[in-house]
């Protein structure tokens, strides 16, 4: 079952990357964007066929590893 | 002082780390220990986690290294009381293994900073800051791209409430302004200590500044201080 865990910097917490990515757009001449947020996204192929198990497995490998809540926020969801 | 610095992969500035402690230390050679090790060796009193790159900074700068068996050991030996100085990436991992708090964040100038910068000593009653005096600014070399202190502003008062800020960016002559933090860390913080001043990570590099005929020695009296304060041990 693939379960995809998105990353994202937690609101508040400075976004360089995506501020520069904005800027960037503006210069291409794309109007009207507002705050760009830059993220990751990590796809886990898991044994789990149970939908609610392996949420939760992926829920806690973002927790011990994959996100660093002291900066980002994660969202799982069954791909 | 019996000193022991970790190699990860990608670990870069582990034998400019050594020369530092082996100076300050009266030519005592520090151990170096990899990775893989799940134990320290008997009778150490200080682990180093130098500067470089572990593991490709992949994920995040130094999540990676955290999750390793030796920084399992490293833990256990901070919580037994044990003094542990961590360096740029090392900061970073110490960050990451929850060893100290907060997080290094890529430079809001999103440029890697390869330069000289200048900290002022928030603290010398502390194992890595005694041999300098309060307010004293020494000059270091930034070489980063992750070296933006981030801690919720929560965190921030209790770092500075509780004299846990150790070094701060400022200019030559002392002032923490915000062309001095070339980073954008909050509130200029350059080094943070554990609540009981044994854990220290610092960005910049003070090993690179050990060495009368390379570049001066600003850095030494860091390494000299927690020599003096292990000597005995």
């Amino acid at each position: 079952m693939k379960v995809r865990v998105t990353v994202m910097p937690k609101t508040g917490v400075l976004d360089p990357q995506g501020k520069a990515i904005g800027h960037a757009l503006g210069s291409l001449g794309f109007d009207g964007v507002g705050e760009v947020r830059a993220g990751k996204v990590i796809e886990l192929e898991l044994a789990e066929t149970d939908p609610q198990a392996a949420k939760a497995a992926a829920e806690d490998m973002a927790r011990r590893l994959l996100a660093n809540a002291v900066i980002e926020s994660f969202r799982v969801e069954i791909a | 002082m019996r000193a022991a610095v970790v190699v990860f992969p990608g670990t870069n500035r582990e034998r400019d780390m050594a020369l530092a402690l082996r100076r300050a230390a009266g030519g005592r050679k520090p151990a170096m220990l990899w990775h893989g090790d799940a134990d320290l060796p008997d009778g150490l009193d200080l682990v180093v986690l130098p500067g470089g790159f572990s593991y490709g900074d992949y994920l995040r700068c130094g999540a990676m290294a955290a999750q390793s068996p030796i920084m399992r050991a490293v833990k256990a030996f901070a919580a037994r009381g044990g003094h542990v100085l961590g360096v740029c990436n090392g900061f970073q991992i110490l960050c990451e293994a929850g060893m100290l708090p907060g997080a290094l964040l890529r430079n809001a100038s999103l440029r890697f900073l390869s330069m000289d910068c200048w900290m002022r000593v928030e603290r010398t009653d502390t194992p890595f800051t005694s041999r300098f005096q309060r307010g004293q600014v020494f000059r270091a070399t930034m070489a980063h791209g992750d070296g933006n202190y981030f801690a919720d502003g929560e965190t921030l008062d209790r770092l500075e409430g509780e004299g846990l800020v150790a070094l701060r960016y400022t200019t030559p002559e002392g002032e923490a302004t915000p062309d001095a933090n070339r980073n954008g860390s909050a509130r200029g913080i350059a080094g943070v200590l554990s609540p009981n001043g044994r854990v220290l990570g610092v960005m910049p590099h003070p090993e690179n500044q050990v060495d009368p005929a390379i570049d001066g020695t600003d850095g030494l009296p860091l390494f000299e201080s927690i020599a003096e304060r292990l000597a005995a041990a």
